[in-house]
């Protein structure tokens, strides 16, 4: 299928209805001065999957996934969240609906506590002990972190924390951006257990960004791949092996590395 | 003082001149500089003032405390160009602040509404609310780029601008404010203030001089706390967008 066609697919009633989009991107450009980082980017990311987004460094993933819970704004274009326009939302709203985790999430000083407390802190309320505790083991940490120095803690269980403390907003979207990528390969796989778990037993939508293609083959029911700013293909995962745009045979061949 | 003693003071610019010469400090050019503009800005100072005291004019008082409001923002601007702006920031602080002290000094008859009263203390308080300007807007400024990744992870959890930014501003305005608290505790210990010993100099009772003392360092308290706090959360806002999105250093300068 050609791009133009899928886009009015991904579009049509009929596949709203298939796949009924958690964020759709509506000729969404981006640019900062004179330079275009996001080029009129027209998509979809299904409710209640995981779409992996692929793509060579500097293809404007970050500045896309930034976008979905409004920490940046489309110089043109719009994009809507669960059928909302973004624009008409209030940032704090969209924000606690789509939470984000990155790569290096930054601890706040204090403990594992103060950190997973923080998002209802943020809101004036507190968070129980219970509840903490609770988290820490949907994620597999134990009980005895909770009091740790979260400075202290090793890659993989900071990425943990980070994980559970944006779960504490409930958001039915989670952002996620290259959260394996410092991790060492046990960490990595009960991340993606713990994302595969939430996923299934939450019904929460993810958005993935990932270098790793094993990965996105794994965990992607969807995926998105972007070049230089465009959205080249999106699909059913096999996309990322039946693709026939030669910027993505480019791109899988790792031409862009 | 007699003109001859004036010109003998002169031997403590030389010492510095001869030494900086001798060791090579390279720093004779900077100490002439520095001397020369100083007795002509004390002596410019001290004809103005001698012609404002003798007038007893308010619209002069008035332009003696623009004066030194303006030079305060001009040398206190530079320090915050990455804060938008940031000049009209300064004139309102340095204003309030003006604005409180002499209130509270003349409206309840503290001291009275004399040009010398008025001018010496403003010049006080605005010199110092100066200097604390100054080491808020440095702290500031490298605080907000240090914590840049925890104030864009507090938004992404739905937390207010306030929020994002709350501990860079507390810490910078315990930082600017410390030094004027710490300097309180050893005064008269240590150092004599040099307005407390110009005053013994010039003949005042020290206990009396120390009375007067005591109330400007109580001054300067509310001159730090209100400087920096007033800046602050005047700075705040500028460093985020109507969609509470944090913009990049160059785009909130502009
Ligand atoms: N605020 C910005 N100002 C200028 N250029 C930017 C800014 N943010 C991102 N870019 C540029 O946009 C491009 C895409 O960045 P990014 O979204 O981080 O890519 P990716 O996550 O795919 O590696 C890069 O070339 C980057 O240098
Ligand atoms: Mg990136």
């Amino acid at each position: 299928m050609k791009t133009v066609e899928k886009v009015k697919w991904m579009e049509s009633e009929q596949n709203k209805f298939l796949y009924k989009p958690a964020i759709h991107f509506h000729n969404v450009s981006f640019e900062v001065g004179d330079t275009k980082i996001l080029d009129a980017i027209t998509g979809s990311f299904p409710t209640n999957q995981i779409t992996v987004l692929v793509g060579p460094s500097g293809a404007g993933k970050t500045t896309l996934l930034k976008m979905c819970n409004g920490l940046l704004s489309p110089t043109t274009g719009e994009i809507t969240v669960q059928g909302q326009t973004i624009h008409e939302m209030s940032p704090i709203d969209l924000r606690r609906k789509a939470g984000m985790v990155l790569q290096n999430s930054p601890m706040i000083a204090g403990s594992v506590y103060d950190n997973l407390a923080l998002p209802l802190r943020l809101q004036g309320k507190t968070l129980s002990k219970e509840k903490a505790l609770d988290i820490l083991d949907q994620v597999g940490l134990e009980g005895e972190y909770l009091e740790r120095d979260s400075q202290y803690l090793s890659g993989g269980q900071q990425q943990k924390v980070s994980i559970a403390r944006t779960l504490l907003n409930q958001s039915k979207i989670l952002l996620m951006d290259e959260i394996t990528s410092a991790l060492d390969p046990s960490s990595l796989n009960e991340v993606e257990d713990l994302i595969r778990k939430l996923h299934e037993e939450h019904a929460i939508t993810v958005i993935w960004i990932t270098h790793n293609l094993e990965q996105a083959r794994r965990m992607g029911q969807y995926a998105w791949i972007m070049v230089d700013g465009k959205l080249v293909d999106a699909g059913e995962i096999s996309v990322l092996d039946d693709s026939d745009i030669p910027s993505v045979h480019r791109f899988l061949k790792g031409d862009f590395a | 003082m007699s003109t001859t003693a004036l010109f003998l003071t002169l031997i403590f610019v030389l010492i510095p001149l001869v030494l900086s010469k001798t060791l090579g400090l390279q720093l004779e050019k900077d100490t002439i500089i520095a001397t020369i503009r100083s007795t002509v800005q004390l002596v410019a100072v001290g004809f103005v003032l001698k012609f404002v005291f003798d007038s007893e004019s308010y619209l002069f008082i008035f332009l003696m405390v623009v004066l030194m409001i303006g030079a305060a923002v001009q040398n206190a601007r530079k320090k915050g160009e990455g804060i938008k702006g940031i000049t009209w920031k300064l004139i309102v602080t340095f204003v309030l602040l003006e604005v409180l002290t002499q209130s509270i000094l003349l409206g309840f008859k503290i001291v009275p509404a004399t040009a010398q009263y008025i001018i010496s203390l403003t010049g006080m308080v605005i010199g110092n609310s100066m200097v604390l300007a100054i080491l808020f807007l440095n702290r500031f400024v490298a605080e907000v780029e240090a914590h840049r990744p925890e104030s864009e992870l507090i938004l992404s959890l739905g937390g207010t601008p306030k929020q994002a930014i709350h501990k860079q501003l507390i810490r910078s305005i315990q930082a600017s404010m410390i030094p004027t608290i710490e300097s309180q505790k050893t005064i008269g210990l240590v150092q004599l203030p040099g307005m407390m010993s110009g005053q013994i100099i010039a003949g005042a009772d020290p206990l009396e001089a120390v009375q007067f003392q005591i109330l400007v360092i109580f001054l300067l308290l509310t001159t730090a706390a209100l400087t920096s706090v007033c800046l602050g959360l005047l700075s705040y806002p500028t460093l985020f967008n109507e969609r509470m999105q944090m913009l990049q250093r160059q785009e909130h300068s502009k």
